[in-house]
């Protein structure tokens, strides 16, 4: 597919919610007259000073941002190239980086004086995002979670709970993320007098992809102040691991157009790109689905694949739309990482840097593994760390439990 | 479909529009099922295209697209579906209604001459609203295919005229907000409803969602152009099926049985509204 270089990487979308042929409406006309609301609201919330700054004011104070920039000492000597800083999403209150976007929308929702919330979630750290922030502003919270998500992500599910949201097991389909997004979507066409969708990701129809890119690209921001106080430049590359891709969109966006940085989102290949995996960019081409056209995982007839990969957060056939279009540009290079790789990533961390990450980090740490050897020492490179592993240490633990038994 | 409504309004009569899911519970059975509507009574047919993801349906109908596509069904052979209906059928409209995904793979363009090849009358497509009227209501409308319109309740009287700016054939009225099979219509608030769209359009007015015993469709047809009958028709080949989800003697006659009743349903209404 050719696409021209834009002037800007930075500029779309373009008022129908355009990334060149990717994003859009693609949405029942029950939700139509809704979704012009949000962008009206949205666009309302933007420009008003005050509410940008509650938002400051709760990012600092309950979130608990900034975020730490932090040098990876111990994992940087051991790969032997370049300098290796993350960016601690991890510590952000819940745990994960899904609390910026969940805090922006619940605020446009309060303006729009909607007292419902529901979600989708996958690994469970947007749901838990979500239902904390309901239980902060006293709206009801209805997560849907795919069934396999329950069962391989109970931590998640218990602390919902706790917060007062209800969890919806989903049976349909694959019982996972997708599956939990549609199910989403009928909760909204059916109860759209009263909710609001608080979507996870920068995916959806317009103007998610673009709302949640800027509630996200706090990440970027602060990325950028902390490595100059600690460097005094622009950081070499970038790498974070994607899903929908809204950690990535929020590390990436504020650095689109410096053509010194290299670029790189990271894909869950699951068994490998041959099997059963859940990299769209990598094994998928562009569709129709949940709202926005996309890189999607598909068969010849247009029938939605089922995704796998052993992170419940990257466990998804699509991407988000923007992110297909910086792939079509040439923006950001797009590699993927398998399950293995994730899981021995996942390992070397905890034991290298005291630093337990979620599976879906795990991935984009892969990946570092396999270029930072290659870069000279004084290149430096950004990871995000979008979130951390207590979710994961009950799944990962039994499949270390079970290999060891094995041998 | 013009021709239709125009002998039905001469009949004095609502339009009674079925829809089942194309290749439900396999493209055989459902061939058949298609073929015994019109004898039922069925003014018009909507056949649904197999999708994986269907974010408006409600359980059964996405049990019916799941049942379709492991029995095989794709786009194509849906569109096959309608050919071989034509064989013996040149004049009950056809209505394909569906998701955009499999469309776009299959590439507009081709679709829509395969479309009006096989004798395809209108389309419906959920996830196309009037913003999005560039990918396949425009190309369609040229091709000479009818794009049908949902309208919903938030649909709201500033909105109305995009959305009824490109429909063509019908407008077919969503009487609830929320997915297929849900709850049933109140039949004095669609009226109401149904009288505000047609202050803004001239084209016949279908409602569906909700409609799922000859009682309300009476009722719901003595307010409308049309009732539009789904889930129940779904429901009822289901409950047919033997305990592996294939077809048995009885499904066909379910499926054209309950078509029949809710047909009498429909008939009986302007009857009692004249």
């Amino acid at each position: 597919m050719t696409t021209a270089i834009p002037n800007s990487y930075r500029s779309g979308p373009d008022d129908r919610g355009h990334f060149g042929i990717f994003g859009g409406r693609f949405v029942a006309e029950t939700l139509m007259p809704l979704i012009l609301d949000l962008e009206k609201a949205y666009a309302e919330a933007k420009s008003d000073p005050a509410y940008h700054a509650e938002m400051n004011g709760h990012l600092k104070h309950y979130v608990g941002r900034p975020s730490p920039l932090y040098y990876a000492e111990r994992l940087t000597e051991h790969l032997g190239g370049a300098k290796i800083y993350f960016k601690r999403e991890e510590l952000n209150h819940t745990g994960s980086h899904k609390v910026n976007n969940v805090l922006g929308q619940i605020m446009v929702a309060r303006r729009m004086g909607k007292k419902r919330i529901i979600a989708e979630t996958g690994a469970g750290q947007h749901g838990v995002a979500t239902a904390t922030l309901c239980a902060r502003f006293g709206l009801d919270c209805v997560v849907y979670m795919g069934a396999v998500d329950v069962e391989r992500q109970q931590p998640n599910v218990i602390r919902m709970e706790m917060l007062g949201a209800k969890v919806v097991p989903v049976q349909s389909g694959a019982k996972t993320l997708k599956d939990a997004m549609n199910e989403a979507l009928r909760d909204w066409v059916t109860n759209v007098h009263n909710t609001f969708y608080c979507i996870g990701t920068v995916a959806g129809p317009h103007p998610y992809p673009m709302m949640v890119r800027d509630f996200q690209s706090v990440i970027g921001s602060e990325t950028r102040t902390q490595m100059q106080e600690a460097e005094g430049r622009l950081p070499d590359s970038l790498i974070a691991c994607i899903g929908g891709g809204s950690n990535a969109m929020g590390l990436f966006h504020p650095f689109l157009d410096d053509p010194s940085v290299e670029i790189y989102g990271v894909e869950a290949a699951g068994h490998g790109l041959t099997h059963l995996h859940a990299a769209s960019i990598a094994g998928g081409r562009p569709g129709v689905l949940h709202g926005n056209r996309t890189y999607l995982l598909m068969n010849e007839d247009g029938q939605i694949d089922e995704a796998h990969s052993i992170s419940a957060g990257l466990d998804y056939p699509g991407i988000g739309p923007e992110h297909s279009w910086l792939h079509d540009v040439g923006r950001v290079n797009y590699l993927s990482a398998t399950d293995e790789e994730a899981l021995a990533a996942f390992q070397l961390l905890s034991r290298l840097e005291g630093i337990i990450p979620a599976l879906e980090p795990a991935h984009a740490i892969a990946k570092v593994m396999e270029l930072a050897p290659k870069k000279p020492r004084d290149h430096l490179m950004v990871v995000n760390m979008s979130g951390r592993g207590d979710k994961d240490v009950p799944q990962v633990g039994d499949i270390l439990r079970g290999r060891a038994k094995a041998q | 479909m013009d021709a239709r409504f125009a002998q039905l309004k001469k009949e004095g009569r609502s339009a009674f529009v079925t829809f089942v899911m194309g290749g439900d519970p396999d493209p055989e059975t459902s061939l058949a099922i298609v073929k015994a509507l019109p004898q039922a009574g069925a003014d018009i047919i909507e056949i649904g295209m197999p999708f994986t993801d269907p974010m408006a349906d409600g359980p059964s109908i996405q049990a019916a697209g799941l049942r379709a596509l492991k029995a095989g069904m794709t786009l194509k052979k849906t569109l096959g579906l309608v050919r071989s209906f034509r064989d013996s059928d040149a004049d009950t409209p056809i209505v394909l209604m569906g998701y955009y995904n499999p469309i776009y793979i299959y590439g507009v363009d081709k679709f829509l001459d395969d479309a009006k090849g096989a004798g395809v009358d209108g389309l419906i497509i959920v996830d196309l609203p009037p913003e999005e009227d560039d990918e396949l209501c425009i190309p369609a409308l040229k091709a000479g295919l009818n794009f049908i319109r949902l309208a919903t309740p938030t649909t709201d009287d500033k909105r109305l005229p995009a959305v009824l700016a490109n429909t063509s054939g019908f407008v077919y009225y969503v009487s609830i907000t929320g997915i297929t099979g849900a709850a049933a219509a109140d039949s004095s608030a669609v009226g109401a409803a149904v009288a505000r769209i047609k202050r803004h359009t001239a084209l016949p007015v279908c409602v569906g969602f909700g409609i799922r015993t000859p009682e309300t469709a009476r009722a719901i047809a003595a307010n409308a152009d049309g009732a539009v009958v789904g889930t129940a028709l779904v429901d009822a080949l289901k409950a047919s099926l033997d305990a592996e989800g294939r077809a048995t003697p009885k499904t066909v006659s379910a499926v054209a049985d309950l078509a029949a009743a809710l047909a009498q349903g429909v008939r009986g209404a302007q009857q009692a509204a004249e």
